[in-house]
Formats: C-alpha cells, sequence, structure tokens
C-alpha cells in the first residue's frame, strides 16, 4: 500500500482537494451554497454517493468488462443517487425543494465519477470505501467554507439563525446583497484557491509566458 | 409561437446554463483554454442537448408520468422515481449513438469533434436540461425549443471564456492565482455581466 488509510481520507481535505487542484464537481459546489443548510444536506448526500459507489464499484471491479464500464458505474451511481434523493424528499421536503436538480445532479458530478475509475476499479473495497468518503469530506469542506462566507455576510445568518442582526430588521448590519447572488460563488472559490496556493506552494500552475523584467531585458 | 421565442431568449441570456446555474462547469473550467477546441465542444453539447431533452420529454410523457402508461392499460401506475436512472441511460446510449452515426456519415467532424463527444455524457449541462425540462413541466415544443437554446447559450458562453482566456495567458498574475484561480474570477465577472439580461423581458 503506497498510501496509509488515514492518508486516504485526510490527504483530499487540502493537499489534493477535488475542488481546487483536481478540478472536480465544481459544478454543484457553486449553486448550493448561498444558505448553509442546503450546503450541508448536499455535502452529506455527496459523501454518501461518493463512498458507497466506491464500494459497490470496488467489489465488483473483476467483474465488470472494460468496454462498457461507464454504463456499469453509471447505473450503480444513479441507483444511490435515487436512493438519496427519495431519503432527502422523505425527510427534509422543503431543502429538496431548494436543491431542485442539483440531487439528481450528483449522478454527473465528476468527483463521484472519477474516484469510481481512478481509483475504486484497481483497489480493495474497504480502502475504496475510505478515499471516496474522503473525497466527499474534501468537497464538503470547501462547500461549507463557501457557504459560511456567503451566509454570514449575504443575510447575517449561520444555519438560519441570526448573527449579524440586518437593518432591515431594526440591526445594524447591512447585508452584501452581492454575496446572494451566484456570480459571488465564483469570486469565493477563486480566492479560497489562491489562498490555498499561497500556503501550498507546490500546487501553482506553471506559466505558458514568462514576464520579462527589465534587468533581463 | 411568441412563448417559445421569449423561452429561447430566456434560455440562452437570462437562465444560461453555465453562468448563472454553473451546470457543466468541470468542462468549462477544463477545456476553455483554445477557442477552436471550446467551439468544437460547444457545437456538441449543443448538438447532443438539443436530441437528449425532447427524447426525454417522449420518455417522461408516455412512461413515466403518473397515469401515462394508460396506453398499456396501467393507468394507476407512477414511475418517476425511475426518472434519473433513465434518464442518463438515454444521455449514454444517444451520445454513443450519435457518435457511431458521426463516424459513419460525417467522418470531418467526427474527427473535429473526437474526445469532446464521449465526455458529453458526463456533462452536468446536458442532464441538468432534462432535469429543469421535467421540473418546469415543459411540452413537446417548449423542450425542443428550451434543448437547442439552452445548448446554445452554453456553447456561447464557453466560447466567449476561451476567447478571454486566450488574451489572460500573456498578463502578469501573482503566482497562487495562475491558471485555476484567475479561471474562476473570470468565470464571476462574466456571469455578473450575463445577469445584465435579468431585466430583457419579451
Amino acid at each position: 500500500m503506497a498510501q496509509t488509510r488515514k492518508q486516504l481520507l485526510t490527504d483530499p481535505l487540502v493537499d489534493n482537494n477535488p475542488i481546487t487542484l483536481q478540478v472536480l464537481g465544481i459544478c454543484s459546489a457553486l449553486a448550493v451554497t448561498s444558505s448553509l443548510n442546503v450546503a450541508f444536506v448536499m455535502s452529506l448526500a455527496v459523501i454518501a454517493v461518493c463512498g458507497f459507489s466506491s464500494l459497490f464499484i470496488s467489489f465488483l471491479r473483476h467483474y465488470i468488462p472494460n468496454s462498457i464500464r461507464i454504463i456499469v458505474q453509471m447505473v450503480i451511481i444513479a441507483s444511490l443517487v435515487i436512493l438519496v434523493d427519495q431519503i432527502i424528499k422523505a425527510y427534509a421536503y422543503e431543502i429538496s425543494k431548494t436543491l431542485s436538480v442539483f440531487v439528481g445532479l450528483i449522478i454527473t458530478n465528476c468527483i463521484v465519477m472519477g474516484r469510481a475509475e481512478a481509483f475504486a476499479m484497481k483497489n480493495k473495497p474497504f480502502d475504496s470505501f475510505i478515499d471516496g468518503v474522503g473525497n466527499g469530506l474534501g468537497y464538503s469542506l470547501l462547500l461549507m467554507c463557501v457557504g459560511v462566507i456567503r451566509e454570514l455576510f449575504g443575510s447575517g445568518s449561520l444555519f438560519g439563525v441570526m448573527i449579524f442582526e440586518p437593518v432591515s430588521n431594526g440591526g445594524w448590519y447591512v447585508p452584501n446583497g452581492l454575496l446572494l447572488l451566484p456570480p459571488s460563488a465564483f469570486f469565493i472559490i477563486g480566492f479560497i484557491i489562491w489562498g490555498v496556493r499561497t500556503w501550498k506552494k507546490s500546487q501553482v500552475e506553471a506559466r505558458d509566458y514568462k514576464i520579462q523584467t527589465l534587468e533581463e531585458h | 409561437m411568441e412563448g417559445l421565442i421569449s423561452l429561447a431568449v430566456k434560455a440562452i441570456f437570462v437562465e444560461n446554463l453555465a453562468l448563472s446555474f454553473f451546470l457543466g462547469m468541470c468542462t468549462f473550467i477544463a477545456v476553455s483554454k483554445k477557442i477552436s477546441t471550446a467551439i468544437g465542444l460547444g457545437i456538441s453539447v449543443m448538438i447532443v442537448q438539443s436530441i437528449t431533452v425532447p427524447a426525454n420529454n417522449i420518455i417522461l410523457s408516455y412512461l413515466l408520468k403518473p397515469g401515462a402508461l394508460a396506453w398499456a392499460g396501467f393507468p394507476d401506475v407512477d414511475l418517476t422515481f425511475l426518472g434519473l436512472i433513465s434518464y442518463i441511460g438515454v444521455i449514454a446510449a444517444l451520445v454513443q449513438i450519435l457518435e457511431m452515426i458521426l463516424d459513419k456519415y460525417f467522418p470531418p467532424l467526427y474527427n473535429a469533434l473526437g474526445i469532446f463527444l464521449p465526455l458529453i455524457t458526463v456533462n452536468c449541462a446536458i442532464l441538468g436540461g432534462s432535469l429543469f425540462m421535467v421540473e418546469r413541466d415543459y411540452n413537446f415544443s417548449e423542450a425542443t425549443t428550451y434543448g437547442i437554446a439552452s445548448g446554445f447559450g452554453w456553447a456561447l458562453a464557453i466560447a466567449t471564456m476561451a476567447g478571454v482566456r486566450e488574451k489572460l495567458k500573456y498578463s502578469d498574475i501573482p503566482d497562487g492565482l495562475q491558471g485555476l484561480g484567475i479561471t474562476f474570477i473570470t468565470a464571476g465577472l462574466m456571469a455578473m455581466a450575463f445577469m445584465c439580461f435579468s431585466g430583457v423581458k419579451l
């Protein structure tokens, strides 16, 4: 084993985060973060689907013919997503309305497919499960960071509980409306990536062109 | 007819799949480095989208909806919970068929699109389009219009993004922001620009 199980779980959090480094699963990360409740339910759903799909695909990995593996993986993932979708509809109907199509879109979430393809097809079931959960956690971590920033500064609350009393309720905080709009998620993730890459220098991408300085000229 | 035109304009500009719903972002960010490849991908998404949305609409209204199986003698059956798995099945199958047809009859187009076709199966924009169609209860003609228009909107977004990124690589960007970071911020600015369209009423 190249990596211990603990590393499998913790690596995707920062060092190999699915969103900031592998560029996977961005679609839903941006759309569901305007309130923490929704982001939290979405994170749980992704962790569950990612972990279990890796587990089952890994169980079946010797029986899946290579030429139709994508379809087989899709069917496994889609069945799990249907299960999650029905559970959310049963126990958190309000949230399922806000999530609208995004639960269904976990099927095409590249993190799930990516881990199935890159890890679960080659490794033992238990390791794959941990790897799936780890990547789900990495995704959730970023989702929660963005969610906290957007909800706290956009509407002055966390998990729907008022933290900053907004002016409209007679408080002092003027909510920043931009943060509730879709584009703000792009900026926040962009800045988070900037932060992470300043901290972990090895993740910086190479330039296509080097800027010439006056001395070199 | 007027309704359809306003639906199309809304799907292209106001509710652009890429820039206001963030669908297909993974490919949007990953394949927007060069204009020519971006346009190739955009066109393939448009083709697939304009076939799959109406196809899924037919499946929904004749097989899955409550009471849809009345023609087969099962008026009480509700199969909507099978929706997700059938839509993704249809998409995967159609992409495969399209790939074979293009390979047989239009080899130049096939070679140009090449690797992008299989990738489209896992593009969230395609599945998202079908799911929006279900959620908003479109009928067949609305679904067809929505499919074509939303595909076009996505293609437009990725082509513009590629245009911006081609210029961006000559600029002096802080090290940590290089690549992915600045792409996100650019996409954010573009999304804000597209929000201006939300005042357009037809």
